[in-house]
């Protein structure tokens, strides 16, 4: 059974209907990418898994329904969320964000993990005692992301992960997203629109057109399909 | 060199701390009951704008209506102690604890507003507690005004030394301020005082990372409200009495926030200090009844002048302090501290 399976999720804003009934899973230690251009309901997709918006469908996480629930019982439950535009608090220190991502813990080990997330990100290490707004782009998006890890995820959500980053920071931060799914085997879900990154760590992936999907397939299939090639690879 | 700077400041702090705390030890036994008095005013003002500046400063919910959740405070302790014969110590736990229920009970309704409009539903909250307290009390000659016996402001038997009343309401005071302060910081380290800055800054990260907001802010409510109950306990032991007039309500509400404003919002010292400046700058301009002659037919005594100075004052420093006391004096210290350590060298953090 998959970790996240998703049945005819619609979702929208008051009156305007932006997902109409898509369907998708991820499993278990999967890097899953959503292609699309924009307006087609990549972020509604995330917001609605995360409880940020109204939806109506299945949404299956672990076995357990989290259709309708709010975004911090969904956290609650395992599944982080890097929002776009990263969502640092800027007047937190690096540190405190990264002990407020482990807000649903308990555990005695969360410094453990803060020292493993400061060896993984140095950058982030040597500004530890700094306030996270004074950091660039590239900064944040690596504090969101290692807040987003020290919830201990089983599934981290991505909203567009590259926005505003300049194309050597995004190489990087994909193979860092890479090497995590790879060493720690948490799955991910993916927004982007730098397809050809994003299929480059993604095991499957699917391609949204004005709130349907339109295509699916592995990350080699789509990557090879001419459709999305034309469409979102520029090739 | 951080680590340096840190243990510096540590130590200068550790140093001027207790420096202060000698100093206010010493203070009620060498001075005038009234001014011992004052300074206790000092101490509590400092009490109810450090609630308000969880709720406030790093919560980001503005309230002008804490003088109620004072009053409530206050008039626990002085109907324990007139109608029932408490001692005033032991209503001091009741008055907050009811406190707190009340702040929970506002601050679930509350959370449907936000900003200017929750603002104006606290402020409502200031102008009805006198009416409630109207209706419900029974105090003097059928007043709403609770006078307690002098007898019960005396010290409790147990304590040493022979205190007046005055005496020991300020170390009763400054105990209690020193825990509670202790209390903020706690709170302020912790993992509930991140969630309560996340709320303030960005309200979609906070719940992304589980952060329940309304758990928050409601808890934030009742936490500043507490605070704000046993300074009003406190506040009988001063002055004996507990009431509650309209435009008395209101007032404390407003000086409350313009403590923790002017004392620096969203840090720990901050409305000790601003609490402190409120009360002196009050009293001081309370003092002032000089009629100046150019001014003669337009002001006249100090009923019109005190406000006057006060606001004046407030304006001049705003303008030249705009993040409180303590920012400014943050600012100070980090002006001076760069200019004695030599400069990194170039290159030694710019990005690679």
């Amino acid at each position: 059974m998959s970790l996240l399976e998703v049945r005819s999720l619609r979702a929208g804003y008051g009156p305007v209907e932006v997902l109409r009934g898509i369907d998708f899973h991820v499993d278990e230690g999967e890097v899953v990418v959503i292609l699309g251009a924009n307006g087609s309901g990549k972020t509604t997709t995330l917001r609605a898994l995360s409880g940020m918006v109204e939806t109506s469908g299945e949404v299956v996480f672990d076995g357990r329904s989290i259709a309708g629930a709010r975004p911090e019982q969904v956290a609650q439950a395992g599944v982080a969320h890097v929002p776009q535009g990263r969502g640092t608090v800027t007047d937190l220190t690096v540190e405190e964000n990264l002990r407020l991502g482990a807000y649903t813990r308990r555990d005695k080990e969360v410094g453990t993990d803060l020292e493993r997330w400061y060896e993984m990100f140095p950058r982030l290490a040597e500004r530890r005692q700094q306030q996270a707004g004074g950091m660039s782009g590239g900064e944040q998006q690596m504090l969101a992301i290692a807040r987003a890890m020290m919830a201990r995820p089983r599934l981290v959500l991505l909203d567009e992960p590259s926005l505003g980053l300049a194309p050597l920071i995004t190489q990087g931060l994909f193979r860092t997203l890479g090497d995590m799914n790879r060493d720690l085997g948490t799955s991910m879900l993916v927004v982007e629109q730098n397809a050809t990154l994003a299929l480059a760590i993604a095991t499957r992936g699917y391609v949204l057109e004005t709130g349907e999907i339109v295509v699916e397939g592995t990350a080699t299939e789509l990557a090879g399909n001419d459709d999305v090639r034309k469409a979102y690879l520029g090739i | 060199m951080a680590e340096r700077a840190r243990r510096q400041r540590l130590i200068v702090g550790t140093v001027v701390g207790l420096a202060i705390l000698g100093y206010l030890l010493w203070f009620p036994q060498q001075q005038a009951p009234a001014d011992v008095r004052l300074w206790t005013t000092a101490i509590y003002f400092g009490i109810a704008a450090m609630g308000l500046n969880l709720l406030t400063g790093y919560n980001g919910q503005v309230s002008i209506g804490h003088g109620a959740f004072f009053g409530i405070g206050a008039y626990t302790t002085a109907i324990l102690v007139n109608d029932h014969g408490w001692s005033l110590l032991a209503t001091i736990p009741v008055a907050a604890a009811l406190a707190f229920v009340v702040g929970v009970a506002v601050g679930i309704p509350a959370l449907r507003v936000k900003g200017l409009y929750l603002a104006l539903v606290t402020l409502g909250l200031a102008v009805v507690f006198p009416d409630l307290t109207k209706k419900f009390v029974r105090g003097v000659g059928g007043t709403n005004l609770v006078r307690v016996p002098s007898a019960s402001l005396r010290p409790p038997e147990w304590m040493p030394g022979g205190l007046q009343p005055d005496q020991w309401g300020f170390y009763l005071a400054l105990t209690i301020s020193l825990a509670l302060l202790g209390g903020v910081w706690l709170i302020v380290r912790g993992r509930f005082g991140r969630a309560l800055i996340a709320v303030r800054d960005h309200e979609a990260a906070a719940t992304t990372v589980g952060v329940d907001l309304a758990r928050t802010k409601v808890l934030a409510f009742a936490l500043s409200a507490l605070y704000a109950g046993v300074a009003g306990a406190l506040s009988v032991q001063v002055t004996g009495i507990a009431n509650a007039e309209k435009i008395g309500t209101f007032n404390l509400s407003i000086l409350f926030l313009v403590a923790v404003v002017i004392g620096g919002t969203a840090t720990v010292f901050g409305p000790l200090i601003g609490g402190f400046l409120v009360v002196m700058i009050q009293e001081q301009t309370t003092d002032f009844v000089a009629d100046p002659p150019f001014l003669s037919g337009f002001l006249s005594g100090k009923e019109v002048l005190s406000p006057a100075i006060f606001g004046i004052m407030l304006i001049v420093l705003m303008y030249f302090l705009p993040d409180g006391i303590v920012g400014g004096f943050r600012r100070l210290l980090r002006r001076i501290l760069t200019r004695r350590q030599p400069a990194e060298p170039l290159g030694a953090s710019v990005a690679p």
